[in-house]
């Protein structure tokens, strides 16, 4: 016990000491640029001007633009040269054929999970609902679902969003459009073949790892094309600074193949050492994976919509090392209780507290940037996704911290409200900024316009809508199965009927979501098809051609063009 | 100039980002490989037969971790004694396992010692057969295609299943496949009741 606590107290003065030399060296200047780095994502004279392609009209664009006139007036000019949106033109151009391939793919995937995700909830609660075919049986489908989700929308909809922002970032055509777009189809052959591969019964065994190795290996190879195409845009760069955006995205495609590399590597797990294992992957991949794609689409798509540079760039950066460090050692926090080493806990649970420094500095500097200009998301799609989707980071990871607590995990552990937490970061979080973020990259892809106005607003609240009732409702029932289970008196069966009317709550909720999926679905078909209302909206950059004069007008006289 | 640094950032953020993920996987991934290694297989505990293994294949296959757990607590954290899970688990008893099953969600009990509470073979073909037949309100889902239905006379060698009155089909046998054979035979091997040193529990 002395041990224990001697430990906990080692672990948490070396993270601060190592968080305070971190800080320490950025106030040297030793990890670069300030606030200078914060403005690389506007071309000279751009602050002050909104862009957003998903504005459902050109009076919203205009509205929008009123709103940051009133709201964020910098005194810039709020110009976007002719010349300079013919660049920008062309390095949207530059990566259409990757960021398609890989936006469709991660559409198709997200409408196969939530049908599996649906099935598997049903089925919790009407157990002897489609029991006759294996590949249909809870144990295959509900893993298929968490790797359709995870391997085929939310890293499919995460690399095409970072294959589109590296030129615009980089101020650099993609170099290697078609090794990239080889790179997202060998992808979406992977998460195929893993998915089949655990429907024909044929997992690893081990939860997120479930892929049979022979279907990681169209991953790797395809993970490897897209980032090499990026290294080369990167080494092409022509921007002086490195927008913090381009740190997570780089270091998320060097932390994902490490991580698939040591979990993979055949013959040398066992046992409980692989446990350990599997939680440091199965952490990882969320914290060193996902979070940063989200993050880094969070960091170009809220500055960049207000036509206002981040709050504190050299907070984000802090934000950047901090997550990096601290995240990446939680993972043991899946084992409290369990057979591993107590130091390994000890640790994992001192990172996870650790963690709400990252998470502050990311919150807070969201929220300064946002702060004030709260009504312009009345008028931009991608900033109403991206601003909620930015609070459900917060909310994930405190509540994450908070679920590492042994007096919380004995309850919350081996629980639906595990589940419901798991759902808050990659839907609440990941998965809403992934929809903000593909409402503005595709009409610029497509250079067409969302047809139908409405259909954003219904897929908004149907997903929003259901993901609370799922959320909340499952929450309360995982917490009742924990007091359940945790109560001796009680028989175990107590646990399992506690939760039914939760887990059928869970299937209204999740009905909701996957129906405002497949309004997404069916909205993106009709862009990809150019069909559907012709709108002229100010979405389109060759059409609004802020040119100096009427930029200048928009800017002093605060209205509709 | 400010090409250069830039450069200098290129190389940070790389090396920055390779150090720290070296750093987690040397404590988390690294650490338990080296201390665990050279754990010694416990006397009460035997390696799978190839009859398990191919159990345990179909353990895998189903899915059946995503509902139970492999890893008993100590009377500290949960009343998993209590409940006749058997003792806390130890690095030892899973030295056999790969991959390892430990679980993280008890939607159904710990099953790390099963083959104590349960060491029927014919309850357990039923209960996959049909879980509610035995335990009314279970929400495990039932495993018909782990079984075949047939009629006329029975077959040499074949294990039917004697399902509780009110589920019987008149002049239908339920008979078990070869791979429902295997699972049970698995789950029959799950018993790790044999004493452990202290010292050997996790702490």
């Amino acid at each position: 016990m002395q041990f224990s606590v001697g430990l906990l107290l080692v672990t948490f003065l070396g993270s601060v000491a190592a968080l305070g030399l971190f800080l320490w060296s950025m106030s040297r200047g030793l990890f670069g640029a300030g606030e200078a780095a914060g403005r690389v994502i506007f071309a000279s004279k751009e602050i002050g001007l909104v862009e957003e392609p998903a504005a459902t009209t050109a009076a919203a664009e205009g509205a929008l633009q009123g709103v940051m006139n009133r709201t964020g007036h910098t005194g810039e000019f709020a110009v976007l040269t002719p010349e300079e949106a013919d660049e920008r033109l062309l390095l949207d151009e530059s990566s259409r054929l990757p960021v398609l391939l890989a936006l469709s793919g991660a559409v198709a995937w997200l409408v196969i999970a939530s049908v599996f995700g649906l099935v598997a909830s049903i089925k919790l609660h009407a157990p002897d609902w489609l029991v006759e075919q294996s590949w249909l049986t809870f144990g295959r489908i509900r893993p298929a679902h968490l790797n359709a989700v995870a391997y085929g929308w939310c890293s499919l909809a995460g690399l095409g969003v970072s294959i589109w922002l590296y030129p615009r970032l980089l101020r650099t055509p993609l170099v290697g459009s078609r090794t990239a777009a080889a790179g997202v189809v060998l992808w979406f052959i992977g998460v195929t073949a893993g998915i089949g591969a655990i429907l024909a019964g044929r997992s690893a065994g081990l939860e997120w790892l479930e892929f049979p190795w022979q279907a990681d290996i169209p991953l790797f190879v395809g993970g490897t094309l897209v980032g090499i195409a990026l290294l080369r845009t990167l080494q092409r760069r022509t921007v002086p600074h490195l927008y913090v955006s381009v740190w997570y995205i780089s270091a998320g495609l060097i932390w994902l193949p490490t991580l698939l590399i040591v979990a993979k590597w055949p013959g040398i797990h066992f046992g409980v050492q692989q446990a350990a294992m599997n939680w440091w992957f199965g952490h990882n991949v969320l914290g060193l994976w996902f979070t940063p794609l989200g993050l880094a689409s969070i960091y170009y798509f809220l500055p960049k919509v207000l036509g206002k540079p981040i709050h504190s760039y050299q907070l984000s950066l802090v934000g950047f090392w901090t997550l990096a460090f601290f995240y990446s050692q939680v993972g043991g926090h899946h084992l409290i209780g369990g057979p591993v080493p107590g130091w390994l806990v000890t640790l994992s649970i001192v990172q996870s507290m650790m963690m709400i420094v990252p998470v502050v500095a990311v919150g807070v500097n969201q929220h300064r940037t946002a702060w004030g200009h709260l009504s312009a998301l009345r008028y931009s799609p991608t900033l109403r996704f991206i601003v909620l989707g930015g609070m459900m980071y917060t909310l994930a990871s405190v509540q994450g911290s908070m679920q590492s607590l042994r007096i919380v995990n004995t309850t919350t552990h081996f629980t639906h409200f595990t589940v419901a937490h798991a759902h808050l970061g990659l839907y609440g979080f990941f998965s809403l900024v992934m929809f903000g973020s593909m409402y503005f990259v595709m009409p610029r892809v497509m250079d067409w316009e969302w047809p139908y106005s409405r259909l954003i607003s219904l897929h908004f609240w149907l997903v929003v809508g259901g993901f609370a009732v799922y959320f909340i409702g499952l929450s309360i029932g995982g917490w009742l199965q924990g007091m359940r289970m945790l109560d001796a008196a009680r028989p175990f069966m107590d646990s399992v009927t506690v939760t039914e009317p939760y887990l059928i709550t869970r299937t209204v909720g999740g009905s909701l979501m996957t129906l405002g999926h497949l309004v997404f679905a069916a909205h993106f078909g009709v862009m990809l098809l150019r069909r559907g209302t012709r709108r002229e909206g100010a979405a389109l950059l060759r059409r609004p051609l802020p040119t100096p004069r009427s930029s200048a007008r928009l800017a002093t006289d605060g209205g509709v063009p | 100039m400010t090409a250069r640094s830039g450069d200098v950032s290129v190389i940070k953020l790389a090396s920055g980002a390779i150090a720290i993920m070296a750093f987690a996987t040397g404590a988390l991934v690294l650490m338990p490989y080296f201390t665990l290694r050279d754990t010694p297989p416990p006397d009460g505990l035997r390696p799978y037969t190839a009859q398990e293994l191919r159990g345990r294949q179909s353990y895998i296959a189903n899915g059946c971790i995503y509902c139970h757990s492999q890893q008993p607590r100590d009377p500290g954290t949960a009343p998993d004694m209590a409940r006749g899970w058997g003792r806390p688990s130890v690095p030892a008893d899973y030295v056999y396992d790969k991959p390892h099953l430990l679980g993280t969600m008890r939607t159904g009990p710990d099953l790390l010692n099963i083959a104590v509470r349960q060491p029927s073979r014919d309850w357990h073909l039923g209960h996959l057969y049909q879980p509610r037949a035995y335990l009314p309100g279970s929400i495990m889902p039932a495993y018909p295609f782990l079984f075949e239905r047939l009629t006329g006379d029975a077959r040499d060698g074949e294990v039917s299943v004697t399902l509780p009155p009110e589920y019987r089909v008149e002049g239908q046998r339920i008979v078990a496949r070869q791979e429902a054979l295997d699972l049970v035979a698995y789950l029959l091997s799950l018993d790790r009741t044999y004493p452990v040193v202290k010292g050997e529990v996790a702490p």
